[in-house]
């Protein structure tokens, strides 16, 4: 099996598989500690329409789901801050027009037959070189601005109302967080795909969760977790021949279900 | 000059109006308890003075200036602390939140306010819980780090909204007993429900209902009991007032 890793496709795959990881460990922190799981589905679905907008006006699919994507975390941003209590509603609303829009657009190019599935459920035989640098780019972003505004995006996860007495500018650190999700989900697509992509931003969490005592070391445990799992889906992926997303998903759901199982028994013989 | 002073204050969030004519001169170093029915704006009345509501008519001063201006001179204490208790943050993480925005480092925090957190919950008796989770600590104990997260900034004015209704009656009587010792250098205001035990310790009373009557009970403490829990209108007959 270890030939595998001379092919160009497999070590392109296993790069962005730890780039992936590691953005979505940081950001699927902060998504399950600010409650924004639904939040983040949402902006998913929607960057279909981007790859939809892309594929007809022949532009790179990354760039066109990037900005549906973006535009999407904006507009929930801004719905979200206004208009607290109708907040699911206008979320599945967005959820839903945002794939309408793209499997229009998909329909209306001619003659492109474009596999709808490697971009709801994961391909890694379609990372390309340039993907990666994109990946690269993100990856880095988010460890600058984490790095920097760390005590700001802790004090508004935790405490928002506190930190906007504290003259914390709670709507930036919102916008940004989901704004850096957007993104986040545009290049897990590659890997998982849009659909299967909310779970990639918490199961790791969740259970780095149970381990951490702080928001550092829960995004620091959540990429680790998480490459973990992502590296061991796309082997089982490729030497089943099995869609990737689905075999990342289900190593980890598995691995949650025997974590919680270890987590019970340990209390129940601490007890007992 | 006075701590706090609030002059003529009508507020409503829609059409009808929470608060009407509030005048409320509150000096240094008094211990004022709001008291009131539910819906009856004591919380509003509470975010106003901090700032997190704001009215048109700047008529409410914090030491003469208006609340945002003031933001050091306030500290908070808000009313639910047993939100997000899963949260992976440490004590001293929470504690430091209290620091105001500005003279910060580009990275993480600075040693002196790291410091002045571990002085903080000194204060509060809490210094040994530093590193653990805040999850971990029991109610009275969580809420007595949101005390020294308020204590942090050096507020010469605390403000507490219902700071023992989710803890139990030793802890209670923990959390008012550290407020005596504060108060011997700073102003505080506590919103409660539970007032027998507010009256232990207030130097006045104000109840809340849309409009306000204030209580000066620092000389009068006639009605206090050790046992029995008064009810509210127990309380307001014995204050002489039934024009509420």
């Amino acid at each position: 099996m270890f030939d595998a890793l001379n092919y160009e496709f497999i070590q392109n795959a296993l790069m962005a598989g730890i780039l992936v990881s590691i953005a979505s460990g940081i950001i699927g922190s902060l998504i399950v500690v600010n409650r924004m799981v639904f939040l983040a589905g949402g902006i998913a679905h929607t960057s279909y329409g981007g790859i939809g907008l892309a594929v007809y006006f022949g532009i790179p699919i990354f760039l066109g789901a990037s900005l549906f994507a973006v535009s999407a975390a904006l507009l929930i941003s801004f719905i979200t801050l206004k208009q607290r209590e109708r907040t699911d509603t206008f979320i599945g609303l967005i959820w839903a027009v945002g794939m309408a829009i793209g499997i229009l657009f998909v329909d209306m190019t001619p003659g492109y037959n474009v596999d709808l599935m490697s971009y709801l459920f994961g391909s890694i035989l379609a990372v390309s070189k340039e993907d990666i640098w994109f990946m690269l780019a993100l990856v880095l972003i988010i460890i600058t601005v984490i790095t920097f505004c760390y005590r700001d995006i802790l004090a508004v996860s935790y405490d928002s109302e506190y930190a906007l007495l504290r003259g914390v500018s709670v709507k930036f650190f919102y916008t940004l967080i989901l704004v850096l999700s957007a993104l986040t989900v545009v290049i897990a697509i590659k890997i998982v795909g849009l659909i299967l992509v909310i779970a990639l931003l918490t199961i790791p969490i969740y259970i780095a969760e149970r381990l951490s005592n702080s928001l550092y070391s829960m995004m620091f445990l959540s990429s680790i977790i998480s490459t973990i799992f992502t590296l061991f889906g796309l082997f089982i992926s490729y030497n089943f021949d099995i869609t990737s997303g689905a075999s990342i998903i289900l190593v980890s759901a598995i691995a949650l279900v025997l974590f919680l199982l270890f987590f019970k028994l340990k209390e129940s013989v601490k007890y007992s | 000059m006075n701590a706090l002073d609030i002059n003529n204050l009508t507020f409503s969030y829609n059409r009808e109006n929470v608060l009407e004519n509030i005048d409320l001169h509150v000096k240094e170093k008094e211990f004022l308890a709001i008291i009131g029915p539910n819906g009856g704006g004591k919380s509003t009345l509470l975010k106003l003075i901090i700032g997190l509501e704001q009215t048109k008519q700047s008529n409410i001063k914090i030491f003469g200036k208006k609340p945002a201006k003031n933001l050091t001179l306030i500290g908070y204490v808000p009313q639910n602390t047993n939100v997000n208790t899963d949260f992976p943050i440490k004590v001293i993480e929470v504690v430091m939140m209290g620091h105001v925005g500005h003279k910060r480092p580009l990275i993480g925090y600075k040693k002196e306010e790291i410091n002045c957190a571990l002085e903080s919950l000194k204060q509060v008796s809490m210094e040994k819980y530093a590193n653990k989770k805040i999850g971990t600590l029991s109610g009275g104990q969580r809420q007595r780090v949101m005390i020294a997260r308020a204590l942090c900034s050096h507020p010469k004015i605390l403000l507490l909204d219902e700071p023992t209704s989710n803890i139990d009656t030793i802890g209670q009587k923990e959390v008012y007993n550290l407020l005596k010792k504060l108060n011997q250098h700073i102003t505080i205001i506590v919103v409660s429900h539970d007032l027998s035990i507010v009256l232990e310790y207030a130097s006045s009373v104000l109840h809340v209902n849309k409009k306000m009557v204030f209580h000066d009970v620092s000389k009068t403490r006639k009605f206090h009991t050790k046992e029995e829990h008064f009810c509210e209108v127990e309380l307001l007959q014995l204050l002489g007032k039934s024009n509420v």
